[in-house]
């Protein structure tokens, strides 16, 4: 304990970083954008670091950092991290930057646009590396508050209301999953992660919020449940979402689903599926047909968006649903006589892959439609476009990867996480894998008829006029996101094997207290 | 030199270096970008003769080489190349045909501006088709399956400004993708059932003893054989690729494309990938074999399908007027022909069928490109005509092509192979009708086939177009005589009399006792089908463009339907089409009314409640658990009442429920 404390230092970097901002008032624009770049980019190198020092066979949380805390609540500052929250940091280290620089151009208070994105970011890697629940809530909940202002201030003509739906309902799930938690710490005195986990997996946990009586226990759990699953979005409670995405300034969007998202998936696999292994395992059956319904219903509701980031944010909620079938099906087939370990290793490596693809080909999507509304003076229809690819290749061609990466092309990185969903998944709810191969097709329908409409056909609407190709900075924030989904379309080996012994871990223990 | 299994992925990896290079050439590079294509495709044949030979030398033998690609779980996913004749005799088609393809592709993109894009889509395209051929593992075939898909769209949406190639591009990919849904699940029923995706893997692979006869000897719904159920799912990956009925409706479209993407990949190749990989799972395929109570045999449907198909598409060729839409359903009925014999239990005769076509259907469609080229675009044969005067080595070329694919004896490849196909289905247990149904096949293709001649090549020019057409420079008429040569060749490997083909794919297979008879009987046909095409179209020529057709001034209801294809897009366009449209406004209607309205109901409630709490009081509220800071916000939400709008009814909906469970839980407690 007497290193360098590494994880704070991830962690509360980006937010020096919004302070340094927040204190140069007086500092040229360019000066500004700079040195939030740097700030962010923070994330990438530190978590290098950690990646170097990192030994993926122990399963334990590495880098680890125990503080007393608030000792009457016996509430500790916690931090560690293991294969599951290093990728997500990694992740969160690559679409910062990059959202940065897809929003490069902001006009208005570019100082105050990069201080909230710091503060977000922050917020967001501490929720990935928070092993308390006092903390952990903390950042959670304040992840909410720059992202409030991003989304409202920065956001298109709905902004104000997309903001506040975004942030109520989010409070509103966040309400519940406090509560549940409140009844925990009654019930066992801890809100430690770890601890909270070891009782779950003996039963003692269970035990003692049975003393509640009545229907409490399952109260407690349900409450946990909606406050991660209004954060995914779990279908149905993803209304929010569409709109949100859609009103957001392109690095906003792209940060939401990027890495935000990925905070929901990150709660079911840290905390619920750990804590309430028997209830989600009873759960499961009426939640895997909810995660079919995100699945399949998410991606026939984008063919019906004419607004390509509302497409784009629907397809998130399909991607997404993705992770939460495979999750649901391991925890359904917990504790049942003869469940293959192969299967539950493959849909849960699948389910973190998913997230890291995911995060990759949906930021670089939404920095598509923010090159497209650039270009359109704030169109962003599906109609208002044709024969981009004619006035654009370059832009064409990145931006044709991104979305054949997004609809599970083999040879990019969204093919192998969803195989390993799916061959986890079949092993484990045959049926429902059948179903869910619908959504694969209708995400290939619609993503095609957004690169059809938009990019094939003579040069129609806002292409008819000039239509430079990407050149700098735009260029900048693209290439990287498509170089790595090509990388790890052709070696997921160099994601998997961070978190591969864990993942064999977690299924080999699929049993109930 | 004998190239070593381990480095087989030399022969995909040059294409692919090749499209690299293209890729990263600037527009102007188009020189660059076809020779570094050409040069790769001609080492891969090399590399891939090579093979062959190494091949041969080891006559039943699957050499193999596997690899992790990455490690999962306790175990790992794994991948690998293998080498047997199968795999090497298909290298070489593909090298040899794409080579030939790819030099007449520099004369006939001559003028397009993309054309090194063009140059780096074929070998992409190549790269892909070869990796599927050196698969070892279901999973990197179909790896590469579905990226020769994407090469395949590319290239028929190659002239994306126009809307039909776009469509039509879109169409291939999603009705490919559907087949493809059926490979999937069967691919990962494979998986979950073995536990591996590698062929060939020392006695533990999927195609060996003891795979196979696990998974026939268990039963599943509808009291299939587990292979049964394998089988036919992957078969569905097979009818989506390979353009079989219900899935053909992709295939005629696919037409968009420039003449040699349709020569290479809608003819010679991609098309022909699930003929292949029936043929390489056929251990799976046939093991159900042994079966006597089960409802079917996986093969028994790839028979009927192979059969309707077959028809099908003859049929519907009759009644084109596109000389690439009569091609693209000639080669529907083709495949369908060696869908049928590898249903009937004969693989081998598949492959020689697929080896000869892929050369006589290549010519075909660079002969058809040859003519379009030299007619400016025109691809309607009744603008065309009498170009066997101005178009004389693509005359003899396509003449040969025609001669071949309408099985005209002896002296041409596609009869032995027909022939081949015949017997098998002839010697096939089960029922007499894929023969049958081969047979009036045989009298179709002949016709349409004669007709397409007649109409393209005899009578006298009908258009401005093709009255000026003169004949192409080397680099068009080089290619079509290499691969005339080869329509005629090839026929020779393969004949009842020195089959030395059937036993370099398969030693093992029985020498077939030659049906005279049914020759014969075939022989008829193929003179009958020559003789009508040529009656009714050959003898008094088309006189002017606008002429009606003979058949549809006979049957003009028949000729109707088959010039609309049988109505099938039509069906689907009412059917599937509606259905997807219902669905995605369902789910669209769903969220806007009934989920975003229960939001909206919520915080109606909420503005309601608020009203009622701030009305109420807040002492009540206030007593025990001041203590938690969710409450602090919970209230203090629920008491901003100076603003209005919805999303306040919302914070004050939250307030209030939270509210409400904090006394429920802490009344629950107490209890």
């Amino acid at each position: 304990m007497n290193q360098l404390p590494l994880l704070s230092a991830i962690i509360f970097a980006p937010w020096i970083g919004a302070a340094v901002l927040a204190v140069l008032r007086r500092a040229p624009v360019p000066t500004s954008r700079i040195i939030a770049l740097l700030f962010s980019l923070s994330t990438l190198a530190l978590s290098g670091v950690a990646l170097g020092a990192f030994d993926p066979a122990r399963i334990a949380p590495q880098f680890v950092e125990r503080h007393d805390w608030i000792s009457a609540l016996n509430v500790h500052y916690h931090l560690g991290l293991d294969g599951l929250s290093l990728v997500l940091v990694l992740l969160t280290g690559v679409i910062t930057p990059v959202a940065l620089l897809a929003s490069w151009k902001v006009k208005q208070s570019p100082r105050l646009f990069g201080a909230l994105f710091l503060v977000l970011q922050g917020a967001a890697l501490g929720v990935f590396l928070a092993l308390d629940f006092f903390h952990w809530f903390l950042f959670w909940e304040l992840s909410l508050v720059p992202a409030f202002f991003l989304i409202k201030l920065w956001g298109g003509p709905g902004a104000t209301r997309a903001a506040y739906q975004f942030v109520v309902y989010t409070i509103g799930g966040s309400a519940f999953l406090l509560l549940g938690f409140a009844a925990v710490y009654a019930a066992t005195g801890t809100l430690d992660f770890t601890q909270l986990a070891q009782l779950g997996a003996d039963g003692t946990l269970q035990q003692k919020l049975a003393t509640l009586g009545g229907v409490w226990p399952t109260a407690v759990f349900l409450g946990v449940l909606l406050g991660l699953a209004v954060k995914v979005p779990l279908w149905p409670f993803h209304t929010w979402l569409p709109s949100a995405y859609a009103e957001a300034p392109t690095g906003a969007s792209m940060f939401l689903t990027g890495v935000m998202s990925k905070m929901g998936v990150y709660g079911f696999l840290r905390i619920l599926w750990p804590i309430f292994p028997s209830q989600l395992q009873v759960a499961s059956g009426w939640l895997l047909p909810l995660a079919l319904g995100g699945v399949v219903l998410g991606a026939w509701a984008a063919m019906r968006q004419q607004d390509l980031k509302r497409m784009i944010a629907y397809s998130s909620v399909n991607h997404l649903s993705y992770c939460l079938l495979a999750l649901f099906a391991v925890a359904g087939a917990t504790g049942r006589p003869g469940v293959s370990s192969e299967a539950a290793a493959a849909a849960l490596s699948g389910t973190i892959l998913q997230m890291f693809n995911h995060g990759l080909s949906a930021a670089a999507l939404f920095a598509c439609i923010g090159i497209l509304e650039t270009r359109a003076g704030g169109l962003r229809g599906l109609a208002d476009f044709g024969g981009v690819r004619t006035a654009a290749p370059l832009f064409a061609g990145l931006c044709g990867v991104a979305l054949f990466s997004s609809l599970g092309l083999p040879g990019l990185n969204g093919f192998v996480g969803e195989f390993l969903i799916f061959r986890g998944v079949f092993g484990l709810a045959p049926g429902v894998a059948a179903i869910a191969t619908l959504g694969l097709l209708a995400t290939a329908l619609f993503l095609l008829t957004f690169w059809q409409r938009v990019f094939h056909g003579p040069r129609a609407g806002a292409a008819t006029r000039a239509f430079a190709d990407v050149r700098g900075v735009e260029l900048a924030a693209l290439v990287p996101l498509v170089v790595l989904m090509v990388v790890l379309g052709v070696a997921p080996g160099l994601l998997t094997r961070l978190f591969n012994p864990l993942i064999t871990s977690w299924a080999g223990h699929l049993t109930l207290p | 030199m004998s190239l070593p299994v381990q480095h087989l992925c030399v022969i995909p990896a040059l294409p692919l270096l090749a499209a690299g290079i293209a890729a990263l050439t600037p527009r102007s590079g188009r020189k660059l970008a076809s020779g570094v294509a050409i040069a790769a495709m001609a080492l891969s044949f090399i590399l891939s003769c090579d093979a062959l030979a190494t091949a041969l030398d080891h006559p039943g033998a699957h050499q193999f080489f596997n690899f992790t690609w990455f490690d999962l779980g306790l175990g790992s996913v794994r991948l690998g190349w293998l080498l047997d004749p199968l795999t090497a005799l298909m290298c070489v088609m593909v090298t040899f045909v794409g080579l030939l393809i790819f030099v007449f592709s520099t004369g006939y993109m001559h003028e397009d501006a993309n054309a090194k894009q063009f140059f780096c889509f074929l070998s992409l395209f190549a790269a892909a088709m070869l990796g599927l051929l050196v698969a070892n593992s279901l999973l990197f075939l179909f790896i590469c399956w579905e990226l020769v898909g994407l090469a395949s769209y590319l290239l028929i949406g190659f002239w994306f400004h126009k809307p039909a190639a776009a469509a039509a591009a879109k169409k291939a990919f999603i009705t490919t993708r559907i087949g493809d849904l059926g490979l999937l699940l069967g691919m990962l029923w494979l998986y979950d059932s073995t536990g591996s995706l590698l062929f060939y893997d020392g006695g533990s692979g999927v195609l060996e003893a003891s795979a196979l006869s696990a998974l026939s000897t268990q039963l599943t719904i509808g009291g299939l054989a587990v292979s049964t159920a394998i089988g036919l799912l992957i078969f569905c990956g097979a009818v989506g690729k390979s353009g079989q009925f219900p899935l053909h409706v992709w295939l005629p479209d696919a037409m968009e494309g420039p003449t040699p993407v349709s020569a290479l990949i809608h003819a010679a190749t991609m098309v022909a990938a699930g003929v292949f990989l029936i043929a390489r799972v056929y251990p799976l395929m046939s093991a159900d074999l042994a079966l006597a109570n089960v409802p079917t045999h996986a093969l028994t449907v790839v028979a009927a399908i192979g059969a309707i198909t077959a028809l099908l598409g003859a049929l519907i060729a009759v009644g084109q007027n596109d000389i690439k839409r009569v091609l693209a359903f000639s080669t529907v009925s083709q495949l369908g022909y060696m869908m049928l014999a590898l249903g009937v239990g004969s693989w081998v005769a598949a492959i020689f069928h697929l080896l000869t076509h892929a050369f006589f259907k290549a010519l075909l469609f660079l002969g058809a490109g040859s003519v379009i080229h030299a007619a400016h675009h025109e691809q309607d044969i009744r603008q065309l005509g009498g170009l066997r005067t101005s178009l004389r080595v693509t005359f003899a070329t396509f003449a040969i092509g025609m001669m071949a694919l309408a099985g005209v004896p002896f002296l041409f490849s596609g009869f032995w192979s027909k022939e081949a196909i015949l017997h098998a289905a002839h010697g096939w247990g089960v029922s007499h009708l894929p023969l049958y149904v081969g047979l009036a096949a045989v009298v179709l293709t002949a016709f349409y086939m004669t007709r397409l001649v007649a109409e393209v090549f005899f009578g006298a020019p009908r258009s401005e177009h093709a009255s000026h057409a003169h004949e192409n420079p080397r680099s068009l008429t080089v290619p079509l005589v290499i691969l005339a040569v080869c329509a005629i060749a090839l026929g020779f490997l393969g004949t009842p009399y020195w089959p030395w083909l059937q036993h370099a794919l398969d030693p093992k297979a029985h020498a077939e006792p030659g049906g005279y008879g049914l020759m014969m009987l075939s022989i008829v046909l193929v003179a009958l089908g020559l003789g009508a095409g040529w009656a009714i179209y050959g003898r008094r020529p088309r006189a002017k463009a606008s002429a009606l057709d003979p058949l549809a001034a006979k049957f003009p209801r028949v000729h109707a339907a088959l010039a609309a294809r049988l109505g099938f897009d039509e069906l689907y366009a009412a059917t599937f089409g509606r259905l997807n449209d219902a669905l995605a406004t369902f789910a669209d209607a769903l969220d806007r009314h009934v989920f975003d309205g229960a939001i909206r109901f919520l915080s109606r409630l909420g503005e309601f409640a608020g009203i009622v709490n701030r009305e109420v009081d807040e002492d009540v509220l206030n007593g025990g658990f001041d203590a938690t800071s969710a409450k602090i916000r919970g209230s203090g939400q629920a008491y901003s009442r100076a603003q209005t709008g919805s999303a306040h009814g919302y914070l004050r909906m939250i307030a209030f429920g939270f509210v409400l469970l904090v006394l429920a839980v802490l009344l629950g407690g107490a209890r």
